[in-house]
């Protein structure tokens, strides 16, 4: 699950990791509310920044700097309610909703910092980079020497060595006047990789980690921050989970999770349902093969009841785009009588418009053939995957 | 001959009195019995605080201490909820079962990273006093089948026919695709493992692969990869240096758009690495035959066997 960046920030700051202050705000006047606030506490510039689950918000437009609240107002009308694309948003672009206000913290050095769940070590890695603030992908593709990637050994845990290294590789608290940041540095790392494991997160990232301030009075803040959390995890962390933000997620990925069905919608015109990630991924490719296009992706899980399955369908039929539909089932646990019952008791409520190629296979597969010749519904039935995916296919191009 | 499991397969299920347990373990005890003198013991389970009850003829366990002590169990098939299961499996590991077979889906994923630092400390003292590794398969995974001897897991066992073919593969359905248009065409499998589609697992390709490779009855491989991390490549590259049998693969999610979650928490495609594409090129290079479509798995298999590819 993802969140937006002022939550990640408020959930740092919670956690002991150094961030600017700032103050969420969902219409302009509460945006120069919030800048006046942040005067009083002595902030002298601001930052205005859309808030949307998408890199790149700067580039795009969606971050504004001002000098006065009334400035703020002024950016705020402007960027709220704007379709903000990037080049994580797709084409249309997202509408901003919300925006944070931040004390402006020019920075002296950007750098990366970032805490990975890595699954070729099989645990959680750190990577830093001096050069912060770009595309990192970018400079990693490039210049993979300018990326520091250090695993954290699990059993040890977090350990001062590591954040000697990174500081050393940052190149910062290395003379007299700025070796106090080392410190900082391990006390942002230690919060860091504790917030990481206490919240089960996936991602945690900081583009840029700041340097702001001269000398003494330097210090290390998150100027920006993204924080994926694991999905597996949420249900043991409620203060999470009521993060979600659902304006950012679309219409019938939402729906579908509500029934806890794995669904992505896509732009083709054959909705596909199968059961398995793997299976349904492969449905895709073979219905692509044979020249269709997938409307989505849904992998109904396994232990799915016949009204995940109603459900699941209806959620297929509801898209304009879909001209036909591939049910494609190899049950193991999934019984092919339940996904039978699903299809039959939904397509009974929203009826059939569409042609429909079912293939089913595996645990009670005679029952369920049964059950849909018994039904009258006009169903094409196929004795494979290729079968069916030809069939569909080939009924949607009439 | 097999691999990890067969006719001296003692198993237990630990949450044997849930109802999805119940009923695979019904299942996997069904095919046990069929299987005659070949099959594999399905012993009971385990839930605590149950212990000593009985479900559909199983006994019930406190633990699985009790059960190894009592029963000699040496595999575990763990059906746990998503947020007790890294404690079942730590608790089959530490009573000293061989194989833990983790079925459940869900599990968060730093509850597995803690897993794998235990298995690694336990198996290096189990090394140093000179006992074979403890393995884990799964979770998030169908398990693993001696088709005429044992079958662990979820996966319909009328598909199977012993034989010959080894088949490793991290989607569930996928591998049930590959069993049964092998069977169909009428070739057998040695044992198929599904190792699961959550970026930390227990076995991996390379850990599958290895065995197979040893297993004189396994005379070629289907490996089922999907999109998302490195793992399809690395096995890859295992296999060019080590493995003399033919190796027919194929990968899941060519079409799936970038960056998108696709139900594992693995199948995420990062920074141009572990697309469809590039483990394809990568199996090639190894020289796997790589099936064009999921439902060739079995016809590219055999024109390789019969020389005509």
């Amino acid at each position: 699950m993802k969140i937006h960046e002022h939550q990640a920030k408020e959930l740092f700051a919670k956690a002991g990791v150094a961030v600017p202050r700032g103050i969420v705000a969902f219409t302009a006047d509460d945006a120069e509310k919030a800048a006046a606030a942040l005067k009083g506490q002595g902030a002298k510039l601001f930052v205005v920044k859309a808030q949307i689950h998408a890199g790149g918000r700067g580039k795009g437009g969606g971050v504004k700097l001002a000098k006065t609240p009334e400035e703020v107002k002024t950016l705020a009308s402007s960027i709220l309610g704007m379709m903000l694309k990037t080049h994580q948003t797709g084409p249309e672009g997202q509408k901003v909703k919300r925006l944070w206000i931040e004390e402006g913290t020019p920075p002296k050095k950007e750098m990366y910092l970032s805490m990975i769940l890595d699954r070729a070590t099989q645990g959680v890695t750190i990577l830093a980079s001096a050069e912060g603030g770009m595309e990192i992908e970018e400079l990693a593709h490039n210049s993979p020497e300018k990326i520091l990637t250090m695993p954290v050994e699990p059993a040890s845990g977090w350990s001062a060595f590591y954040t000697r290294r990174i500081a050393a590789f940052l190149g910062i608290g290395q003379s007299e006047t700025d070796a106090h940041l080392v410190k900082q540095l391990d006390l942002f790392c230690t919060n860091l990789y504790k917030f990481f494991w206490d919240k089960d997160c996936s991602i945690v990232e900081i583009n840029p980690l700041a340097v702001v301030g001269e000398g003494a009075e330097s210090r290390l803040i998150a100027l920006d921050a993204k924080v994926n959390f694991d999905d597996n995890a949420l249900g043991r962390h409620n203060d999470v989970r009521e993060l979600r933000d659902l304006d950012e997620e679309d219409p019938s990925e939402v729906e579908a999770s509500k029934w806890d069905l794995n669904f992505i919608k896509l732009d083709g015109t054959i909705g596909c349902m199968v059961n398995g990630a793997g299976l349904a991924m492969a449905t895709m490719d073979i219905i692509q093969h044979y020249g269709g296009s997938p409307a989505n992706f849904l992998d109904v899980g396994g232990g799915a009841t016949a009204e995940k399955v109603r459900e699941a369908f209806k959620i297929i039929t509801k898209d304009p785009n879909v001209k036909g539909i591939f049910v494609n089932i190899f049950g193991g646990i999934m019984k092919c009588d339940t996904i039978a019952e699903g299809v039959i008791s939904a397509t009974k409520e929203v009826g059939l418009k569409v042609p429909l190629v079912v293939r089913l296979e595996g645990t009670n597969v005679d029952k369920g053939r049964e059950m849909l010749a018994k039904s009258g519904l006009n169903i094409t039935s196929a004795s494979s995957m290729a079968d069916g995916a030809q069939k569909i296919v080939k009924e949607t191009s009439k | 001959m097999s691999v990890l499991v067969g006719t001296n397969t003692r198993l237990i299920t630990q949450g044997i009195t849930g109802k999805v347990g119940l009923f695979h373990s019904q299942g996997c005890r069904a095919y046990a019995l069929e299987c005659g003198a070949k099959g594999g013991k399905v012993l009971g389970g385990v839930t605590p605080g149950r212990g000593g009850q009985t479900v559909d003829g199983f006994p019930v366990w406190n633990s699985v201490y009790e059960a190894v002590k009592k029963e000699g169990a040496n595999t575990s098939m763990v059906f746990v909820p998503p947020f007790g299961a890294a404690d079942a499996i730590l608790e089959a590991l530490d009573a000293g079962i061989e194989l833990v077979v983790a079925i459940t889906e869900g599990v968060p994923v730093l509850d597995m990273v803690r897993v794998r630092q235990f298995m690694h400390a336990k198996n290096r003292e189990r090394a140093a006093a000179g006992l074979k590794p403890q393995r884990l398969i799964g979770p998030n995974c169908p398990g693993i089948i001696t088709p005429g001897q044992i079958k662990i897991g979820i996966m319909p066992g009328y598909i199977h026919r012993p034989g010959n073919v080894g088949i490793v593969s991290r989607s569930g359905t996928l591998t049930y695709e590959a069993v049964h248009q092998t069977t169909s065409l009428g070739m057998g499998q040695s044992t198929c493992i599904g190792i699961g589609g959550d970026p930390v697992n227990g076995t991996n390709f390379i850990d599958a692969l290895e065995l197979f490779e040893k297993d004189p009855d396994t005379h070629s491989i289907i490996m089922i990869g999907e999109i998302g991390g490195s793992a399809e490549e690395e096995a890859a590259e295992w296999i060019k240096k080590n493995t003399k049998k033919p190796v027919v693969g194929f990968i899941a999610g060519r079409t799936a758009p970038p960056g998108r979650r696709m139900g594992h928490a693995g199948a995420i495609i990062s920074g141009g690495k572990g697309t469809a594409d590039g483990k394809m090129a990568a199996m090639k290079e190894a020289g796997i035959r790589v099936s064009p479509t999921p439902a060739e798995l079995g016809t590219t298999l055999k024109a390789l066997l019969e020389g005509k590819i």
